[in-house]
């Protein structure tokens, strides 16, 4: 290890740089990189070239090739770019490449090459043409500036929620800027632009010029500029060779560089991490690589083809034909454990676990030193610490196998940083391995999240890897598997190679019924796609009816749609279903459909009822449904007919639906009604009394009471009223009237169907003993008991029923004796029921 | 089943969580219309809305006046009107109404519908087609269950009934199902779950979607409530049509609880007041009494009148500081009870005078004799005289479905004289009443030459024949039949008991019909309690017309020491009577288990009865 620090390069006082190669590429690259356009997403994400761009002639043999690659190098996909002319390329946050034209369109690409959807920079842009062009990333999003041929800015701070902004006018611009960047200082968008020795801030508004503090009057004019990764700071370089370095306010200095080379630098970026204890700026020509701080010397390196760099968080990924290196700052964790003769206690202990896998006693003295020093926890988290930023799993085991043994020696270290460490490095190992192509460093990866890098995986369709990853972390099914199946779902969806059961089937045998899982949604995806037979094959799997409806009506299986429905119990579901189905179908079919389906046509004549009297009907007549149409009509007669004649007429067609119905019954008393009705109405004529809407019972009562004796026996006859009802009713009504004479009279006219007792019932009703008593002697001997009692005649009930020796009459009496007053009773029956029992 | 003895029954979970659950969505949804607002309250939700949130939680939400909702032009000039109704069309029009006369006018203002318990699409779609959709906004208000006592819930519809099982309109199912989610979240998990009905089987099935969708969140808990029966009201239409003697179901059937409340005319107050009466398990003299037969009602009034009075008579023996004592801590608590018991003793009276007027006894010697299937003919000229003799319009309705459910359907000739006879008495529009009842199978006809006897005989071949394994053609034709008789034998439901029934200490739950009838419904839930589901109930279950369904596997071990196994939520689909309640109550305290309930809402015959009427406008 003793060459460890061999690639580290000093930067003044402070700080080492060391540059290392992450891979070696797969592509093999005919074209020089310059001959391309390039784009590279930040946190190690895909690299995308445009070959052929720059040819004038557009022969379809070269006709402009755009192609997508891992950061390894592992081509993704290719297309024949058959669009307008590319005038720059950019990766969103969400990793979808942007491809801006000389028109202004925007197309968006996936990384597999698929296209997306494309928006407009606008007309102004249209018309002048994009010269000019830079994606940028801030919190809103992914942005997009464009410098037209106008010598005009325009921007977007969101290409998902496009807002365009046309910038203010640069005054007495006649040229392009030489250089100029986007900032974003406070939600505020704004460009930096150079002209000539002038430097011009535009913000939303105006325009300003503006001069960066402490630069030197002879420094020259602007050539390139830089601004950092989080946009803090910014470098310019001019034309004389100098480097000026200070915050993007332009507010504080930093440091400045004088540089031997004056040529325009090919590409110039910030190399910083967080906590930086120097800020460099790395430049780069044709074949120069020159890093470049506070300090008076600077690093260089030779570049041995076209190089292209990559500003990340903590870094600069510098790419050729070849290789894909690493440049960063050494953090200060390993810079304490590895620098030559570091009596860190982190190296220390490094070392102390060293000798005792050599099973020396150095080992102890080295730990003795440290744990004299009290520092042997700080040791561990300094070992801790350098693993992460360690890309040889070589490295990393050794720096962790002396965390893991300097632990040992401490009672309270708490395990969890370790066993983080042991986790993020194995899911880092993982996915930097060439065939993912994914080099995340310790940072950008706790930058990024874990949720972020799983959904980077699953746009590279590397489920497994994604799942394996989840289970290893353990994710919450909900977070992390299902919500990866389902994107396997979708995607398999579209393997149109695929017969419709296999892939319903694969897409089963996967996601079985994991929580979390919308199987609607997958079948929407399919159904997208063209795949209507897959998606209702998937619907089969969704356990919610309730999903399933809404895809399936959009779907256009409506049948299908409402036996779901129904089946998920949810009427609102059938409701939606039916008036669907009603907007669908003509309405014979409407009906035909509703009759086949029991739950749903309850409920839309419940509906009908309400809202649509007149469907309802029409649903009737339609399924011949007499019996019902006959109801129909009867309600009308009473709710909604007032005259007399339409009440008759509404009338008459119930009889005829009822006879049709075979209802017989119903047909009769009908008829009987419209007879009723009829005959009320010519009595409330003659008779100027309110008779309509009566029963005939309550009629012919109250002809009675009124002593129209001669209409009631009309109407007795006329509707066959019985004779027990008659009688009841008469003799009630007489009680009424209390026309006692006619009482007797009537009860002479011939033997009452009722008997007597009722005669008597009623005169005690209306308090008439004398009367009663008449009757009374009429009544049957069986009979007599309950007389007695009605008359409140105890004392003869009692002797009538031990007359009768009848036990159970016995009782009765008995029950309405009181204690108080009928002792004397009480006391015969008991003795007569003794008697009886006796015997 | 072994009951080592007499259990203790548990005591219940505490739902006034429910009620302060409501009361806090009510006003949050107020507050989602903040200054000053008018409240147009729909007139069934406000007795339950008393019962949540008085007049002044209302006001202090800023909530200016209140309204009832009801057909006339409105009044208000407040600029923001906040509507409270059940998701109903004719209130969507009412609203649509409102706004189109105040758009007529130029007149803008702010709604907001709230529906209680939930929104349905139909009313979005009214909104729509009136024209106001984009006027309203709509929020729902999930209140779904009215604690009335400490083991009594209920969710005040009482269009259940017809909606479900007249009109075939499932709409409710989903809105039980959530109600039986709410308190499976507070009080469960449940563990068992038993059931019998098509309806409760759709709601135990659209309940155990709601479980899996919100699966997760309550696992570990220990449940308050590990059991569940789920019963259709068509499964026992008998019960229900029975007069009640039980003094709570007589206190109904004289004067309609309404909401737990019941106004108590002058005739009881003897005054010229009326006085409106809380009755629940607070009232000390209520909650004694409630459960009894009415005949031990009297002998109980006076007593405890003696007891009071010897309380009172106490002071006349006391020192000044007793006297204090006595003023300050008893006299409050006695002259409340004195008041509570003149109230009762004046229901009493009242209710005597109405049932013997009537010949009440007479009544319920036919109801008796149809019940244990005797001298039906006599029955019938019964009931043809009270026809005839317009007694009541429901009575004589009740009489006769209960002549047609015992019967299994009257024979043709009494199915078209009665009916005939009603119409006279009782008005020709009754002719959709009876098609409705029919339809329901609460009055049908026995489909002629099959006599009872043949149709026994069919049924007890079928299930003797149970080798056969399937339905036959037979016993479709017995759908919607009740076969009534053939439960009873099966179940016993007669008791036969030599002499008098002793109704002071009854045995069973016969009881609540003067020990003359066991409510079938509570027969069947104490048979699968007992059997832990359905097995030996194989009969039974197929002349109710099967639909039954129980745990497949117990979810959970015995355990004598854990209380919630013996507390269960029985579910009433369609309503339930308090004879019902009064009997599960009386089965609980023998058997150590503790009844809570969840209705649709407390039906009775009369109810019933007006459900199937045809609304004359």
């Amino acid at each position: 290890m003793a060459c460890y620090t061999a690639n580290w390069d000093p930067l003044g006082e402070e700080a080492f740089y060391r540059k290392f190669e992450l891979y070696s590429m797969a592509w093999n690259l005919k074209e020089d990189l310059r001959d391309c356009l390039v784009a590279a997403a930040p946190y190690g994400g895909p690299i995308a070239l445009l070959k052929n761009n720059f040819r004038k002639e557009k022969s379809p043999a070269s006709r402009p090739l755009l192609e997508i690659y891992s950061a390894s190098g592992v081509p993704l996909a290719s297309v024949l770019w058959k669009s307008g002319q590319v005038v720059q390329l950019g990766w969103t946050a969400s990793e979808d490449l942007l491809c801006i034209q000389e028109d202004g369109t925007v197309l968006i690409y996936n990384l597999f090459c698929e296209f997306k959807r494309h928006f407009s920079m606008g007309n102004e842009v249209l018309q002048n043409h994009v010269r000019e062009a830079k994606v940028f990333h801030t919190e809103y999003g992914t942005g997009v500036a464009i410098l037209t041929g106008a010598h005009r800015f325009s921007l977007t701070t969101n290409i998902d929620d496009l807002k365009l902004r046309r910038m203010p006018e640069v005054p007495g611009l006649q040229k392009l800027p030489s250089c100029w960047a986007v900032l974003s200082q406070d939600r505020v968008t704004i460009i930096l632009l150079a002209v000539g020795q002038d430097l011009y801030l535009l913000d939303n508004t105006s325009c300003s010029v503006v001069t960066p503090p402490g630069i030197s009057p002879h420094a020259g004019a602007y050539v390139q500029m830089a601004v950092s990764f989080n946009y803090y700071y910014l470098a310019l370089f001019t034309d004389t060779g100098s480097i000026w370095m200070g915050t993007s306010s332009l507010k504080e200095k930093l440091g400045e560089f004088s540089c031997d080379f004056r040529a325009p630098p090919r590409q110039m970026v910030w190399c910083t991490r967080p906590r930086s204890k120097q800020r460099a700026v790395v430049v780069a020509w044709d074949r120069r690589l020159l890093v470049a701080g506070n300090s008076k010397e600077c690093i260089q390196f030779v570049l041995d083809e076209d190089s292209y760099l990559v500003p990340e968080l903590d870094g600069v990924r510098i790419f050729s034909r070849t290789t894909h290196e690493f440049l960063h700052e050494i953090p200060e964790a390993s810079e304490e454990i590895f620098k030559i003769a570091s009596m860190a206690p982190g190296a220390l202990l490094l070392e102390a676990q060293r000798e005792y896998e050599k099973q020396s006693q150095k080992a102890d003295e080295y730990l003795r030193e440290i744990k004299d020093q009290n520092l042997l926890a700080e040791a561990v988290r300094q070992c801790i610490e350098a693993a992460g930023y360690e890309h040889e799993p070589e490295t990393q085991k050794s720096l962790l196998r002396a965390a893991s043994f300097g632990k040992c020696f401490l009672d309270k270290f708490p395990p969890e940083s370790f066993v983080r460490t042991c986790r993020d490095l194995r899911v880092l190992n993982a996915i930097r391995d060439y065939q993912i192509g994914i080099p995340l460093t310790f940072a950008q990866y706790k930058q990024l999240t874990i949720e972020v890098l799983l959904d980077r995986l699953v746009l590279r369709r590397l489920y497994p890897l994604a799942i394996k990853i989840c289970e290893y972390l353990r994710l919450s099914e909900f977070q992390g598997v299902s919500r990866i199946l389902a994107h396997w779902a979708c995607y398999k969806v579209q393997q149109k190679d695929k017969s419709d059961e296999e892939v319903a089937h694969a897409i089963n045998q996967k996601l079985g019924d994991t929580p979390g899982i919308s199987y609607s949604e997958i079948a929407a995806r399919a159904y997208d796609c063209g795949r209507t037979e897959l998606a209702i094959k998937l619907l089969e799997y969704e356990p919610r009816s309730g999903e399933q409806v809404p895809l399936l009506l959009k779907m256009k299986k409506s049948q299908l749609a409402l036996n779901k429905a129904i089946e998920s119990g949810d009427t609102d579901l059938v409701y939606t279903v039916v008036l669907h189905l009603k907007n669908e179908l003509n309405r014979g079919t409407f009906f035909m459909t509703l009759q086949k389906q029991p739950v749903a046509l309850s409920l839309y004549r419940q509906f009908c009822k309400h809202q649509e009297l007149e469907t309802l009907k029409d649903l009737y007549n339609q399924d011949d449904d007499h019996q019902e149409l006959g109801n129909f009509h009867v309600h009308s007669s009473y709710s909604s007919e007032k005259r007399i004649e339409g009440r008759v007429a509404a009338l008459q067609n119930a009889v005829d639906e009822y006879y049709k119905a075979k209802n017989e019954f119903a047909a009769k008393a009908t008829e009987d009604q419209i007879k009723l009705l009829r005959m009320q109405r010519r009595l409330q004529d003659e008779l100027d009394k309110p008779y309509v809407d009566y029963s005939l019972h309550d009629t012919v009562y109250g002809l009675i009471l009124d002593g129209n004796h001669k209409r009631a026996e009309q109407l007795y006859r006329d509707f066959r009223i019985p004779d027990k009802r008659f009688w009841w009713l008469k003799i009630s009504a007489l009680a009424e009237r209390e026309d006692w004479e006619e009482m007797e009279k009537f009860s002479k006219s011939k033997k009452s169907p009722i008997g007597y007792l009722p005669f008597v019932e009623i005169c005690m009703k209306h308090h008439n003993r004398h009367e009663a008593k008449k009757y009374a002697a009429r009544v049957t001997p069986e009979q007599r008991v309950k007389a007695h009692i009605l008359m409140r005649e105890l004392d003869q009930a009692a002797d009538a029923a031990i007359e009768h020796k009848n036990e159970n009459e016995m009782n009765l009496v008995l029950s309405k004796c009181t204690a108080a007053t009928d002792s004397s009773v009480v006391e015969k029956i008991n003795r007569a029921k003794a008697q009886i029992l006796k015997k | 089943m072994a009951f080592a003895g007499r259990r203790d029954a548990p005591d219940g979970p505490d739902f006034t969580v429910l009620k302060r659950l409501a009361r806090d969505q009510l006003i949050y949804l107020l507050e989602q219309l903040p200054g000053k607002k008018d409240l147009f309250i729909e007139a069934d939700l406000m007795s339950p809305l008393d019962r949540i949130a008085n007049v002044s939680i209302l006001k202090q939400h800023e909530v200016d006046k209140l309204y009832k909702v009801e057909n006339k032009p409105i009044v208000s000039t407040s600029d923001q009107l906040c509507f409270l109704v059940r998701p109903r069309i004719k209130n969507m029009k009412y609203v649509a109404d409102i706004v189109n006369a105040d758009k007529a006018m130029g007149r803008s203002r702010k709604y907001k519908i709230i529906f209680s318990p939930q929104k349905f699409y139909t009313c979005e779609l009214v909104l729509e087609e009136e024209g106001i959709y984009g006027d309203v906004t709509c929020d729902e208000w999930a209140f779904y269950l009215l604690p009335l006592d400490d083991d009594l819930l209920s969710m005040e519809l009482p269009e259940f009934f017809r909606d479900y099982f007249l009109e075939g309109d499932q709409r409710w199912i989903s809105t039980v199902a959530r109600a039986l989610q709410l308190l499976n979240s507070l009080f469960g998990p449940f563990a068992n779950t038993y059931g019998i009905g098509r309806c409760a089987k759709m709601v135990y099935e659209v309940w155990r979607e709601l479980v899996e969708e919100s699966e997760g969140d309550s696992q570990a808990r220990r449940p308050d409530i590990s059991h569940v029966f789920l019963m259709d009201r068509d499964v026992d239409y008998v019960t229900a049509l029975c007069s009640q003697v039980v003094y709570e179901g007589l206190v109904d059937d004289t004067f309609r609880i309404k909401c737990g409340n019941v106004d108590f005319g002058p005739d009881v107050t003897s005054s010229d007041r009326s006085f409106k009466v809380l009755l629940n398990a607070q009232d000390k003299v209520f909650s004694e009494i409630r459960n009894e037969h009415f005949s031990n009602v009297f002998g109980f009034l006076s007593q405890k009148a003696r007891n009071l009075q010897t309380q009172y008579d106490r002071r006349c023996g006391m020192d000044i500081k007793q006297m204090k004592n006595f003023v300050s801590q008893e006299l409050k608590g006695l002259k409340q009870e004195h008041r509570l018991l003149s109230l009762h003793i004046g229901a009493c009276e009242s209710i005597m005078k109405k049932k013997t007027k009537q010949d009440f006894q007479e009544l319920l010697k036919t109801e008796h004799s149809l019940l244990e299937g005797f001298d039906i003919r006599e029955s019938t000229s019964y009931i043809e005289e009270h026809i005839d003799r317009q007694v009541s319009p429901s009575e004589s309705l009740r009489l006769m479905c209960l002549l047609s459910v015992t019967e299994n359907g009257l024979i043709p000739k009494d199915y078209r004289s009665l009916k005939t006879q009603y119409l006279q008495s009782y008005g020709p529009e009754h002719l959709l009443t009876f098609h409705n009842l029919k339809r329901i199978g609460l009055l049908t006809e026995q489909a002629p030459g099959e006599t009872l006897t043949a149709m026994e005989s069919k049924v007890s071949k079928l299930v003797t024949d149970r080798a056969a394994g399937k339905l036959t053609d037979a016993f479709n034709s017995l759908a919607r039949k009740s076969n009534f008789r053939g439960i009873s034998k099966k179940l016993g439901l007669i008791p036969h008991v030599d002499g008098e029934y002793n109704l002071k200490l009854p045995r069973d739950m016969a009881y609540v019909f003067s020990g003359a009838y066991v409510p079938l419904s509570c027969k069947i839930i104490e048979q699968v309690l007992e059997r832990k589901g359905w097995l030996g109930l194989e009969e039974v279950v197929r002349l109710l017309n099967g639909n039954e369904f129980a745990p497949t596997e117990p979810l959970m071990e015995e355990n004598p020491a854990w209380e919630a196994q013996r507390v269960i939520l029985v579910v009433f689909l369609g309503g339930c009577t308090f004879s019902e309640i009064s009997a599960l109550r009386f089965l609980g305290k023998e058997k150590g288990y503790k009844f809570i309930f969840l209705t649709t809402a407390i039906t009775s015959s009369a109810r019933l009865m007006d459900a199937m009427l045809e609304a004359k406008v």
